[in-house]
């Protein structure tokens, strides 16, 4: 069934996007119309949440397999061959456009009051649109080319709001770094896509003829398409090796990282995946190696952020390992439930990083944890709303990440992946861990009171405006209730979002007392890594110092492997070297030398010539003779002479 | 009385060509354009010479054109080989050289 509600959905944020863009750059005095950004910012996300769900519901009357086209126009037609601009809404892009829409709107409410004094507000919500707009675009996508555009719209947005804070120069280099690991990961997906192009042998690209062509296809080919497909992935979800620039990209303001987390571009990736799982299901082995790339991220983000000591990197690490598990499943080929991680983790990450924001705000833009401490009695909706969304990804039962996790290691249990099952769980210990010792030093610990850091003087703190307030309520309902959506059969559910969402699952059964082993060891390593938390950081009564690394592997970890240093060493520096060589070289001597030289050569030519122009007006005279001599004679014998 | 055309065709020739030697040889820039005027007439004949041979009066009429052109041209000519004379005191074409390009490399 066809409507045109989807295309409309993608078209208001970039309409939003354009209009502020407009007003912010050529209406005079534009820049301070805070009224007019704010009306325009946050009601272009919240008619396209609006808009969706009235799309979703109409998509729940039809049967399962159905979906809602919304083709706008022919792009490119080659004989039989048509590449249509269309959107399509099916029941895994839905799950995708409610998640986008509703906790994007949610952040755009929240970054309102969080940029309400930055003079740059009206180009911070005109990105933020385009954020939205390229994301919604990416996810709608009818066809693989549609969906790169949203693919590296998502990344240039990305580029634009790390950078955000642009006077700063380290704020840039971050900006430029996720930009260019994103172009090398962009690379590797546009090759995929390239390749899928020469595969295809029916008329048509979208994902629908795609699918039904593959059954002939070379699965040699098909597993290089796969892998291709996910080097992109790699670098938008930020997995072993192209995740570098995930804690760089902590540079932009709150409200970005919010959103690059949980909304929009890092769980591009995932729904690529997902998008593609009738590929992935013709070559398990791509698969397995997906699950293997997740399973180590997870287990490698979930070390490093053990050791932070800025609040927004953990949770960008944090965001790392969650990632890994929704990779775990998706290549193990439980897609849903790597899906409905997504989902899940969107709620609770918004939720985390906007309580670090309002942390970050209230401290007047202080980031380590240990210098902020104590903040649980003055910041009580924080500190509560924070703590809800600790648990959830914690895996704590009854909170969303407690099911969506669970069903992820069960199954890679159930399908005799025991290794990976035993990264996860390794990784649901750190989690618990790292998240609550984030939790125990900046809310519950009593505060660092060193004299010099004005965190301390509770008479600094700045008040937080209600719009950084409420939401954070609305995502904590969120994270508590999402989890019964998907309730699995061993508690009395039905594992409705999963059999909702129609995807081509693998499916392996757990007889219901492993399920409910499995589930109690997993609770049982959370509750541990808490414990050591706990331990840790509440137990002391003195005040929290900042912890020093004596042995060399804590500051190795601490340092996060010195990987950053790796590529600099390995890539960047040879690149660079390499880059220096030709500058030195091969462009000055070979290049511009030739060119040099050909002028050279004319200029010579040129002056030899001149000299024939000598100002004597007899030897004018002669070669003009002589010319028109040679020019009779020519007239006389090659032509008047056949007559 | 009938002449033979090839006389006509010769004495043309000859006025042609001593008007290019003139041109080529002299300096004085006043004997170059006496040279031209040879040159001129020259074509004039052939062009009445022409006319005669065949029963067509179109040549006879341009030669008289040209004559009238001529003494037009001729009255231009001699104001500026004036002027050139006023600039630099003499008529030898070799002195006016500014525009050439080849004697300054």
């Amino acid at each position: 069934m066809s409507s045109s509600l989807p295309s409309l959905i993608v078209l208001l944020p970039f309409l939003g996007a354009g209009v502020m863009g407009f007003v912010y750059l050529f209406v005079p005095g534009g820049r301070d119309l805070r009224r007019f950004y704010v009306a325009v910012g946050v009601g272009a996300p919240l008619l396209a949440a609006l808009l969706g769900l009235i799309v979703v519901g109409e998509l729940l009357t039809l049967p399962d397999s159905a979906s809602i086209t919304s083709p706008l126009y022919t792009w490119v037609s080659i004989g039989s061959f048509d590449i249509d601009v269309a959107f399509v809404v099916d029941r895994l892009s839905a799950v995708m456009l409610l998640v986008v829409t509703l906790v994007g709107s949610l952040i755009h409410i929240y970054a309102v009051g969080y940029m309400w004094d930055d003079e740059g507000f009206g180009k911070f919500f005109a990105y933020f649109n385009f954020f939205l707009g390229a994301m919604l675009l990416l996810v709608l996508a009818d066809n693989p080319i549609l969906l790169f555009i949203g693919w590296e719209l998502v990344g240039l947005a990305s580029y634009l709001l790390i950078g955000f804070y642009h006077r700063d120069t380290a704020n840039i280099t971050a900006a430029n770094k996720a930009f260019v690991l994103n172009r090398v990961g962009d690379f590797g997906f546009v090759s995929g896509l390239g390749l899928l192009f020469v595969l295809q042998k029916q008329p048509g690209f979208d994902f629908a003829s795609i699918f039904a062509g593959l059954g002939g296809a070379d699965t040699a080919m098909l597993s290089l398409v796969g892998l291709l497909l996910f080097v992109g992935a790699m670098g938008k979800s930020a997995q072993i090796p192209l995740y570098v620039w995930l804690p760089d990209a902590m540079a932009g303001p709150t409200p970005v990282s919010a959103l690059i987390h949980a909304a929009t571009m890092v769980t591009a990736g995932v729904y690529m995946v997902a998008r593609f799982a009738p590929l992935y299901n013709r070559i398990p082995d791509v698969g397995l190696f997906i699950a293997g790339i997740g399973a180590a991220s997870a287990l490698l983000a979930a070390l490093f952020a053990s050791w932070q000591n800025d609040i927004k990197k953990i949770l960008a690490y944090s965001t790392m390992s969650q990632l890994g598990y929704m990779f775990i499943a998706v290549g193990l080929g439980e897609y849903s439930n790597g899906i409905f991680h997504l989902a899940a983790h969107a709620f609770f990450k918004a939720l985390l990083f906007m309580g670090a924001g309002a942390v970050i705000v209230a401290l007047h833009h202080e980031q380590d944890i240990f210098k902020i401490g104590g903040l649980g009695r003055r910041l009580p909706a924080v500190r509560r709303t924070m703590l809800v969304a600790t648990l959830a990804i914690t895996g704590i039962p009854i909170f969303a990440g407690f099911f969506s996790k669970d069903a992820i290691l069960a199954y890679a249990f159930a399908s005799g992946h025991t290794t990976l099952w035993a990264m996860g769980v390794a990784v649901a210990f750190l989690t618990a861990y790292y998240m609550f010792r984030l939790y125990f030093v900046v809310f519950v610990a009593p505060g660092h009171r060193s004299p010099s850091s004005h965190a301390s003087q509770s008479s600094s703190m700045a008040p937080l405006p209600r719009s950084m307030i409420w939401p954070l309520f609305l995502l904590a309902a969120g994270s508590i209730f999402l989890g019964f959506w998907n309730l699995p059969e061993a508690y009395g559910g039905g594992d409705w979002f999963s059999h909702g969402l129609h995807l081509a699952d693998h499916t392996a059964h757990l007889r219901s007392a492993e399920e409910y082993m499995l589930d109690g060891l997993n609770v049982l390593v959370a509750l541990l890594g808490i414990a050591v938390a706990y331990r840790k950081f509440v137990r002391p009564a003195h005040p929290l110092r900042p912890p020093v690394h004596r042995l060399a592997w804590q500051r190795a970890l601490a340092n996060t492997l010195y990987i950053d240093t790796v590529y600099d060493r390995l890539i960047v520096r040879p690149l660079r070297g390499l880059s220096d060589g030709i500058d030195r070289c091969i462009d000055p001597k070979i290049i511009d030398g030739s060119l040099r030289g050909l002028v050279a050569l004319y200029r010579g030519i040129a002056l030899q010539s001149a000299r024939l122009q000598n100002g004597n007006l007899r030897w004018y005279a002669l070669t003009f003779l002589l010319g028109v001599s040679g020019l009779s004679l020519y007239l006389l014998i090659a032509i008047g002479g056949a007559s | 009385m009938t002449v033979n055309p090839d006389a006509y065709f010769a004495v043309a020739t000859l006025l042609f060509s001593l008007g290019i030697l003139g041109v080529i040889s002299r300096r004085n820039l006043l004997v170059i354009y006496l040279s031209i005027e040879l040159m001129l007439n020259a074509v004039n004949l052939i062009l009445a010479t022409f006319s005669r041979l065949r029963p067509d009066e179109g040549g006879t009429m341009i030669a008289l054109f040209m004559i009238g052109v001529i003494a037009a041209e001729a009255a231009l000519f001699l104001a500026v080989i004036v002027q050139i004379y006023r600039k630099k005191q003499t008529l030898d074409s070799d002195a006016f050289t500014e525009l050439a390009q080849g004697k300054r490399l």
